[in-house]
């Protein structure tokens, strides 16, 4: 009966709080995803979890401030930041000029590549050119339209994954946006769609190293150009609410400088996420 | 207000619409044409005929459409090499099956249970009529019995549809691109989401009207003997029934 | 059968809030209901256009849009129109309140008719009559419109809240944390989906026949001394 009356409690949140201009930031609701591993998920016992959700606890922390987790799908993150149902998003948002229309973004917290995933064997190409590591500048290689027409490809909705792929192979391929990237990795496996895009650490960690991506591989190099994946992962908030982002900038550098990042880093990765 | 947004989005909504109309019909039809076995199948006396057909009413009326859908279109991945083995798995591979299938299935149950009503509330006077001229009991069905049910049921009838059409949005959840999938695929980029759920709620009463006005034709012409001066007790118990139905 | 990987607890708690969530939209159905019918049934034109734009407007707008419109839209415009006005205020529908909101205001216009043809049920004649024995309204309103309309309206209220409650598994896609979000967290999970969808549709199927069975002995005790021909 505990959550019945959590859930009935939960009604007298209806806040109408006029918002008086603080110099402390005492109390930060940040919304995050949930189903994002190993970035942000729920475990077993409902509790959230993750690299993003140990940062923000960091942050909070080196703030003095008390953090509040707001669960919130993807696709209706942005508006809930805007909606005020939370002040900061920390969820692997990257941070690109689109989302800087309508949010402002603190500095990079992560960086990491996007790459493709297939079934072990399927043999796509992705670009023509052999031997690219990594994609900078997609102009500079000729991306396999050919030979990827009337694929389907798998994306999260609302992500830089899918920005990326309307505006390069959007005439070619078939596109199908999930509300996760749980979903989109569940339709690899069962074979409705013939690739996945997403962030290779999170295919990596939260896909291909478990049991259901046993059979799956990356394919093809890791894209980072700047017009659709921006400058990394950054926590955006409020255009007008410019004293937390700086306070969150403060509390980043704090991290990265006293070891807590590099403790958290290698809690999840055997490599450095920071990125360069 | 800038509304710029919803013009630019203008066509592309269009273009949602007309597969929300086109799943929306295609159930309708096969749903309707499952329903008539069915609801003949509920009111038979063999309890191996009609035990079966209540169960699967009961479940498809007594269970969410959300968990329907995702019970057919994820649970279905579950099974791939028994679907694979049998097939079938090429027919589960595609959203758009998948959701028609539910779609058809969850409209066939709440059609077969309206017919159901329909048919027991034909008057007996007029089956005992056709009996008494010698019609076989298929000779009865299609000329007395089903007409009349029919007509009987399309009150009732033109809420299923008008239903239907609205729980075609939650298809969007699978990534099909309806109305309401094309509308989260545009806030997804604009962040604009009050006016673009905003301009899809108009689409869908402008359809939800056009339904019930092409059916309000259908009645109207069908009942061209039986009509009289309305009155506000029979609208009013029309209306509960309508409620009481669903 | 049902493996459940230590994930049952999960469709447990999101059985509590699908109740909690249902039982509020009811609440909220109602009153919106009798407010309704009142509208619809009254000699003022403007209350009976407001009862007609209600249930129109209900009618043609599927429930998801109206929940993602409540959601995300309501707290969006109602600190922009107050900022408009020189107020920053801060205003969260979280989803729990958003959620059983949005069904009681949609629930409200199928009540609306409930009770509209529940009026129209009790005899008319009673209704003068207790007038001739000198009752006030608030009176006749009391002992012998109420009464009746309750036993009419059962049926249909029954049918209400067992359409409700399956709409409460729209509420997911808000994230509250209800039986078919959490069943979907739990097959995202364990990959299961299967499993977890059944499962949840069990308990649905369970919660129906039980509101059943609660709504047959209601009417039975509602229609106690009432003959039976």
């Amino acid at each position: 009966m505990r959550k019945f009356f959590t859930a009935l409690a939960a009604v007298a949140v209806i806040g109408l709080i006029a918002g008086a201009a603080s110099a402390e930031i005492k109390k930060v609701r940040i919304g995050t995803e949930g189903a994002y591993p190993p970035f942000n998920y729920i475990d077993e016992n409902g509790k959230l979890r993750g690299f993003d959700v140990e940062i923000a606890q960091a942050l909070c922390d080196a703030m003095k401030a008390e953090c509040e987790f707001v669960v919130q799908d993807w696709d209706g993150i942005i508006p809930g930041l805007l909606a005020k149902k939370y002040d900061a998003i920390i969820a692997s948002m990257s941070i690109t000029e689109e989302r800087k229309k309508k949010v402002d973004f603190t500095d990079k917290y992560y960086n990491t590549p996007a790459k493709f995933v297939q079934r072990k064997g399927a043999g796509h190409k992705i670009i023509l050119e052999d031997g690219v590591d990594t994609v900078a500048d997609v102009s500079k290689v000729h991306l396999n339209k050919e030979g990827l027409k009337g694929k389907t490809i798998a994306v999260q909705r609302a992500t830089i994954h899918e920005n990326f792929l309307r505006d390069t192979l959007g005439d070619v391929v078939t596109i199908r946006a999930y509300a996760t990237q749980d979903e989109a990795n569940m339709d690899l496996v069962s074979g409705r769609v013939d690739l996945v895009l997403a962030d290779s650490v999170a295919l990596d960690d939260g896909f291909l190293k478990t049991e259901a991506g046993k059979d799956f591989e990356f394919v093809g190099p890791g894209f980072t150009d700047r017009k659709w994946f921006g400058d990394g992962a950054g926590i955006a908030v409020r255009k007008d609410d410019t004293e937390l982002r700086e306070a969150l900038n403060k509390a980043l550098k704090q991290i990265l400088a006293d070891g807590t990042y590099k403790k958290i880093n290698d809690k999840y990765f055997d490599f450095d996420v920071y990125g360069g | 207000m800038d509304l710029s947004i919803v013009w630019e989005s203008l066509p592309r909504l269009f273009q949602g619409s007309l597969l929300t109309v086109e799943i929306t019909a295609l159930s309708v039809v096969i749903g309707l044409a499952l329903a008539i076995p069915l609801a003949m199948m509920r009111l038979a006396r063999n309890p191996f005929v009609w035990m079966p057909v209540y169960a699967y009413i009961f479940y498809f009326r007594g269970t969410p459409f959300i968990v329907q859908l995702f019970l057919i279109y994820y649970g279905s991945g579950q099974f791939r090499d028994a679907l694979d083995a049998a097939g079938l798995w090429p027919f589960f591979r595609e959203a758009y099956f998948c959701a028609v299938l539910a779609l058809t299935l969850n409209t066939a149950a709440y059609t077969a249970e309206i017919l159901r009503g329909a048919i027991q509330a034909v008057p007996h006077g007029e089956i005992e009529a056709a009996r008494a001229c010698g019609m076989s009991r298929a000779l009865l069905y299609r000329r007395i019995i089903l007409p009349k049910a029919f007509r009987l049921a399309l009150p009732a009838y033109s809420n299923e549809v008008v239903f239907l059409l609205q729980t075609t949005s939650i298809v969007s959840i699978i990534a099909l691109m309806d109305l309401t999938g094309v509308a989260r695929v545009i806030i997804a980029r604009s962040f604009e989401p009050y006016k673009l759920f905003l301009t899809a709620a108009v689409f869908y009463l402008v359809m939800t009207y056009a339904i019930l006005f092409a059916f309000r034709k259908v009645e109207h012409w069908l009942s061209g003997h039986l009509r009289e001066r309305p009155s506000a007790e029979k609208e009013a118990a029309a209306a509960a029934e309508a409620v009481a139905l669903r | 059968m049902f493996d459940l990987k230590g994930y049952g607890w999960m469709l447990w708690d999101g059985v509590q809030v699908t109740l909690a969530v249902g039982v509020c939209s009811l609440a909220v159905a109602l009153v919106l209901g009798l407010f309704g019918a009142w509208g619809k049934l009254s000699s003022s034109r403007l209350a009976r256009a407001a009862a007609e734009v209600y249930t129109t407007v209900v009618r043609g707008v599927p429930e998801l849009i109206l929940i993602l419109i409540v959601y995300y839209g309501v707290p969006t415009l109602i600190q922009d129109t107050a900022a408009s006005f020189g107020y920053d205020i801060f205003v969260d529908l979280n989803p729990f309140l958003a959620g059983f909101l949005t069904l009681g205001f949609v629930y409200g216009a199928f009540a609306t008719e409930v009770f509209r043809g529940a009026y129209l049920a009790v005899p008319k004649g009673q209704i003068e009559a207790a007038y001739a024995c000198g009752m006030s309204r608030a009176l006749m309103t009391r002992r012998i419109l109420l009464p009746q309309m309750w036993r009419f309206a059962l049926p249909g209220l029954g049918n209400v809240w067992m359409v409700l409650i399956k709409a409460t598994a729209l509420i997911s896609v808000i994230q509250l944390p209800e039986l078919m979000r959490n069943a979907d967290i739990a097959a995202r999970a364990v990959r299961l989906p299967f499993t977890f969808f059944f499962a949840a549709s069990l308990i649905y199927l369970g919660i129906t026949a039980v509101s059943m069975m609660l709504q047959h002995r209601a009417e039975a005790w509602a229609n106690r001394g009432v003959r039976r021909d």
